[in-house]
């Protein structure tokens, strides 16, 4: 690499900030004033792109010319943003007052009914846009040829970044937006009207998403893939740049862009006698970043802590846990009787798909135990049911019989919390989730390259148990005692002095600490023990696919779970498991019923937060409570 | 409902006890995960299903498919299978997409000793590696197309390669076939400088710029989708493919070819499906009949889901009963007639003969498309049997 | 009680220093606190009180300095480390474990003196009934066992939060603004808890409190700040003839 391909690098490096920025500035921007977590930033990405393509096409038939893109990225930038508000308005307005998680489900919903839309008025074909006019060349710099759009890219990440440090210092909408961001009491006591301030920030975000997404496709077809692809990364931007942060956003886009870049001007390195193949690295770049980055400032880089120690929990933490009276022993027990009577009075599919909704369920307590009792979001919690089943996976492959091979589900899930626990409850809220989305991904990478011993892409197969339990309806039975035992150890150890610990942690750390429990070691075992059952229950579903990829510890599974949960209800003793059957038996059931399934269990998880924000489990709770 | 519907209604559940005359195929595929590819491959199996039916269907029963999502994971893909075997009372299993869904569902159909159809994963694993007795696969693997390129690429005697490749197994697999037949068609002082991309999110400036540093004689993609878009227009901006040899597997493909529309690289070595140039009777009847159906020119997609459909029926045909082992055996040395021509079922490990069209990309009409193009047979690129043998494990 | 400063007391605070950015916020403060004695740290607003106390209680770690418990270093200890040595606090804004009962709060609170909040085996329900009654009688707040914090009064929420703190039987009780928020009636009461705590159990208890009711009412010592520096600490009558305190502090309020 000479010293020209070199800046040259570094320019592409920016172009690619610039693209990533652009995403992450609106993500930060409406998670700053809002505190929302938006899952659907992706999608507004995508519709930005699709919607200037249309526009464009349009306006050019119409005879426009060259000047048509460029009004169909503006048109589709503002329809993006109205799309945004509307959003906002018809679904988010209605669950500020509930639980905060509920809104990040919310939002993963409107990701469902997006991608189906898109589908739907789309076709499945990408969409490949012209080069920008005006912008279609190259110049040339030092003998390379260089893209005009690449440059105009380079120039427009910064100028957002003006306009928007103006927008935020220098007017009075931007008072506002400082003083929702710093203070939400004080909105209030100002006596700003903050549903409108939630609104328009709202599609000012959407705005910036859809901009982005307009900007990108003269370097990108159109494509359905777009919402997810981009999603993650804008969120690791975001969080590396410090939550709320413009130009923290901007500097960690730049960062990951550039590592990036360089990760693929390297090519492959002798170093130290070890080759390593840099481009390899760009699958998990920008996580390892993060986890650098959350490891070392725990904030983000221009990120700053929350201003005083909450001592008093979150709203959706306060809602009281009654403890198991006989009502409930009750029904668990109705529940398990009924569960034990299904092989014999149930079709073999049901056992199949009970089963299914097991492995759920016992993931989704492991969950709940974490981020009801501890009070600790994971949106990576996959990667301690992947490392499970991997663990059963390998051992079995290695030739020890299945029960010593299950039996190492929950060693290794322990071993791996042990390890990442200890960093992940050094921090809170966002960024401990985004902490565990970093090593979940990580653990992804390693386990997608490593072909040698987890097979890679491919993953491992012929992982079938023993002849007795071979059979669907006996495997189904062995499922069911151990999640079983898994729920109800679960459930012990919440009602545990330790139990009782953890949520005093999260409660009021400080109390908790002035009491003689040590805080940090509380959350590091809250942690560990909800990854070990993860493990089990991954340990299960290993022998129960008889096949594993390691699309088991990716993202979507982490946020199947966590949507579990919440649609379950956070703290609703059988949460989990009516979460679990809701979730997995939609999935089974809406693909017969109609080819746009995705958009229907979106609407219908909708339909269920908007209805029953305390969750499913919640209701029940409520409605057994009722009529005692 | 009408009365008169009613009657027509009743009297068909009449005359057809339910269901229990049609002969099921169990279709799952990654229909939302990979929509460009799959939606034609739907058009592809209506198409078959509505000739074979129309033509008195197989042994006497109208065939029918049931279609699930496979959600493009392996999990999923399970339970859906599990579910057409035990509730759907499916004869056999067939689709699949991605390499791990393909695997995945292979192994159980070994486990449950039900014929499955593999019908589109490319991986080489799923005929030798993790080749079982159940399984059979349609499409020409990553191995063979790799090999219908090489010979081309010896021809050039280049030197100094770049492979830019999706970084998961399909991608890795292409890439080392690649160097391992180029090697030992062309003897010695081969360069191979490789750039891995995360698939569906490669950063093309930084990939291009890395290529061109390399100053490669030539370039060996196995890029497809929105990757291999993104990697031709940057490429082509910045003067990649000026003066120089590229190579890209399933370039020629409609499904990643025609995004392109007039940007479609001119001159590329690939392996794909002229849909609009091909004149044996085969093709044209099938292409015949696709764009009066569905108003549309089919893709490679839609050769593939015939195919599969067709293919299928003809197993079932050949061992005269719908008992899983019979139509395994059946499909062992099965010849059927595809719109690419015939194809065999290789006995020896499962894979079919069907074939690619080899040749180089041109725009035409505004459009990207393939000229100077010849079938390769799949029969002709396969490894040495013994190799085949000592990669395939024992009968299971 | 004598107006002479004990020369070893509970809590010892020797030459305590802590700077931000340049301005000393504490600045060679030196004090004791002996059992039994409610010593009262006072100054007004910035004068570096807070700073002071979140330094005794471990919250901040001192520029230089020491603070001893019992003869032992605490400075720059974590803050479950202190209290396990015996040392218990209350929070300027009450500090209780929202999700609980009253009587769950204090049960969590015995068994974490007992070290067994950790154990993950037995059942937090099994803490006898009568050990966490006898801890809320001592703060009257008895007839609210069965109510759920995230229910509760404020004042009530700032009795439980000492029936917390003493739970651990401390020897010294750290209390940050112990009356702010409450009714002038219910303040009175809870300081006459913690007064007859102090004496029954000989607890040191040093307090923070804006109150000056509260304060010369119930401190048998008071410790004025200003600037970061004591100005004066002495008997509740004697700091307020102090003339200095009346110039600095007494005179804008009173």
């Amino acid at each position: 690499m000479t010293f020209a391909s070199f800046l040259l690098q570094l320019g592409n490096g920016l172009s690619s900030a610039s693209a990533l920025f652009l995403v992450a500035a609106g993500l930060t921007l409406i998670f700053g004033v809002t505190r929302i977590v938006n899952f659907a930033h992706g999608s507004l990405y995508m519709l930005g792109a699709y919607l200037a393509y249309a526009a464009g096409a349009w306006l050019a038939s119409a005879g426009l010319g060259g000047i048509s893109f460029w009004l169909g990225v503006l048109a589709a930038a503002l329809a993006v943003g109205v799309i945004g508000a509307l959003i906002e308005v018809l679904l988010l307005k209605r669950l500020y007052a509930a639980p905060e998680l509920l809104q990040l489900t919310a939002t993963f919903a409107v990701v469902l009914i997006v991608r189906d839309a898109t589908l739907a008025a789309f076709g499945a074909e990408d969409l490949l846009g012209p080069r920008a006019p005006g912008l279609a060349g190259t110049v040339t710099i030092a003998g390379h040829a260089i893209p005009e759009y690449d440059l105009f890219l380079i120039v427009v990440g910064p100028v957002v970044l003006v306009a928007l440090t103006f927008l935020v210092t220098r007017t009075r909408f931007g008072v506002l937006i400082r003083a929702a961001s710093e203070n939400r009491a004080l909105t209030a006591a100002l006596g700003i009207d903050e549903a409108k301030l939630f609104t328009a920030v709202f599609a000012l975000g959407a705005f910036l998403a859809g901009l982005a997404g307009a900007l990108q496709l003269p370097r990108e077809p159109a494509n359905l893939g777009m919402d997810l692809a981009t999603v993650a990364d804008a969120f690791v931007v975001t969080v590396v740049g410090g939550l709320g942060s413009i130009p923290g956003a901007f500097l960690a886009a730049v960062i990951i862009g550039m590592t990036k870049a360089m990760c693929i001007a390297l090519g492959s390195q002798e170093i130290l006698g070890i080759s390593i193949a840099f481009p390899k690295i760009t699958l998990v770049a920008e996580f390892a970043v993060m986890a650098i980055v959350l490891a070392v400032r725990p904030h983000g880089l221009l990120g700053t802590p929350p201003g005083a120690p909450v001592t008093t929990p979150l709203p959706e933490q306060r809602e009281l846990v009654p403890a198991p009276g006989r009502r409930e022993a009750l029904v668990a027990g109705l529940v398990l009787a009924a569960l034990l009577a299904l092989p014999a009075v149930g079709a073999e599919y049901t056992a199949v798909l009970v089963t299914d909704i097991l492995v759920a369920a016992l993931f989704a307590a492991s969950l709940q135990f974490l981020l009801g009792s501890g009070g600790m979001t994971s949106f990576g919690h996959a990667a301690y049911f992947g490392v499970g089943a991997y663990a059963a996976a390998l051992a079995f492959k290695a030739g020890a019989p299945m029960a010593v091979a299950f039996a190492l589900a929950p060693v290794g899930a322990f071993v791996a919390a042990l390890l990442f626990g200890w960093f992940c409850v050094r921090l809170a809220g966002v960024y401990l989730a985004m902490l565990t989305l970093a090593f979940a991904q990580i653990v992804w990478s390693i386990v997608f390259q490593w072909d040698a011993v987890t097979g890679g892409s491919n993953g491992l197969v012929g992982i079938w148990p023993p002849e007795i339990l071979a059979e669907r309806k006996h495997f189904y039975l062995f499922t069911l005692a151990v999640v079983t035992l898994g729920l109800a150890l679960l459930a012990r150890i919440a009602r545990s002095p330790f139990g009782f610990a953890l949520r005093g942690v999260r409660d009021s750390p400080l109390r908790a600490g002035a009491l003689g429990i040590d805080v940090r070691a509380t959350q590091w075992r809250g942690f560990v023990i909800a990854g070990t059952f993860a493990g089990l229950a991954g340990g299960v579903y290993a022998f129960s696919k008889g096949s594993l990829s390691p699309e088991v510890l990716a993202i979507p599974r982490s946020v199947d779970a966590l949507v579990m949960v919440l649609l379950g209800g956070l703290n609703a003793l059988f949460g989990p498991l009516v979460g679990a059957a809701a979730f997995t038996w939609l999935a089974d059931v809406l693909p017969r019923l109609t080819e746009y399934w995705r958009a229907l269990l979106g609407a219908l998880i909708v339909a269920l937060v908007l209805v029953f924000p305390g969750g499913i489990g919640g209701l029940v709770a409520r409605l057994t409570r009722r009529a005692a | 409902m009408s009365v008169l519907r009613f009657a027509a209604l009743a009297f068909a559940l009449a005359v057809l006890p339910a269901g229990a005359q049609t002969i099921k195929l169990g279709e799952l595929n990654s229909y939302k995960v990979f929509p460009s590819f799959l939606e034609p491959y739907k058009n592809g199996m209506t198409l078959a299903l509505d000739e074979i039916n129309a033509a008195g269907g197989v042994l006497g029963r109208k065939l029918e498919i049931v279609i699930r999502d496979d959600n493009g994971t392996p999990g999923d893909a399970v339970r859906v299978a599990e579910e057409l075997l035990s509730r759907e009372k499916v004869t056999m299993l067939m689709g699949t997409f991605a390499s791990n869904v393909g695997l995945a569902v292979a192994d159980l159909a070994r486990q449950r000793k039900v014929p499955f159809l593999a019908s589109e994963p490319l991986t080489d694993k799923i005929v030798w590696d993790n080749g079982n007795k159940y399984t059979y696969r349609l499409r020409a693997s990553t191995f063979m197309q790799t090999a219908m390129l090489v010979p081309e690429a010896a021809k050039l005697g280049k030197k100094r390669w770049v492979i830019i490749y999706p970084n998961y197994e399909y991608g890795q697999s292409a890439t080392a076939a690649f160097k391992k037949q180029l090697n030992a068609m062309q003897s010695g002082g081969l360069e191979f400088i490789e750039i891995a991309v995360p698939l569906g999110k490669i950063d093309p400036g930084p990939v291009v710029q890395a290529a061109l540093d390399a100053k490669p004689d030539a370039i060996f993609s196995s890029l497809f989708g929105p990757d291999l878009a993104r990697f031709v227009r940057e490429g082509q901006l910045r003067g990649l493919f000026k003066d120089r040899v590229v190579f890209n597997l399933l370039g020629g493909e409609p499904e990643y070819l025609d995004p392109l529309k007039d940007e479609a690289p001119v001159g590329w070595y690939v392996t794909g499906y002229p849909w609009d140039s091909i004149a044996t009777p085969e093709h044209k009847k099938f292409k015949d009949a696709y764009m009066a159906r569905f108003n549309d020119y089919p893709r490679l997609g839609s050769v593939v889901g015939y195919s599969a459909v067709v293919a299928a029926a003809a197993a079932i045909r050949k061992a005269g009963s719908t008992d899983p082992e019979k139509i395994v055996a059946a499909l062992s040395g099965l010849s059927f007639t595809s719109p690419f021509g015939p194809v065999t079922f290789r006995p020896i490990d499962h894979q079919s003969t069907m074939g690619a069209y080899v040749g180089r990309t041109a725009v035409k009409d505004g459009k990207g498309t393939m000229v100077d193009w010849k079938y390769a047979d799949g029969k002709d690129y396969q490894p040495e049997d013994s190799v085949v043998r000592s990669m395939r494990p024992p009968e299971r | 009680m004598s107006g002479a400063l004990p020369t070893a007391g509970v809590l010892d605070v020797r030459h305590l220093a802590k700077a931000f950015g340049g301005i000393r916020a504490v600045d060679d403060v030196t004090f004791a606190v002996g059992a039994g004695e409610l010593v009262a740290l006072i100054g007004p607003n910035g004068a570096g009180k807070s700073t002071c106390f979140n330094l005794v209680n471990g919250q901040l770690a001192p520029d230089s300095g020491e603070v001893r418990f019992e003869g032992k270093r605490i400075d720059g200890l974590a803050a479950h480390a202190v209290a396990r040595r015996g040392v218990g606090r209350t929070f300027q804004v009450a500090a209780t474990f929202a999700s609980m009962t009253v009587r769950e709060n204090v049960a969590l609170a015995l068994l974490a003196h007992a070290r067994r909040s950790g154990n993950p085996v037995a059942l937090a329900s099994a803490v006898p009934r009568a050990a966490t009654s006898v801890i809320l009688e001592r703060v009257g707040c008895a007839p609210l066992a069965e109510a759920h914090c995230a229910t509760l009064a404020y004042g009530d929420a700032k009795r439980v939060e000492l029936a917390l703190a003493i739970a651990a039987d401390p020897r010294l009780l750290l209390m940050d603004e112990p009356t702010a928020g409450m009714a002038p009636r219910s303040r009175a009461e809870l300081m006459q808890v913690a007064r007859d705590l102090a004496v029954q159990s000989r607890i040191a208890v040093l307090f923070t409190e804006h109150d000056m009711d509260v304060v010369f009412g119930f401190a048998d010592r008071v410790i004025v700040l200003d600037h970061g520096r004591i100005i004066a600490q002495g008997t509740p009558d004697a700091v307020r003839a102090d003339p200095l305190v009346q110039a600095v502090y007494l005179g804008e309020t009173a």
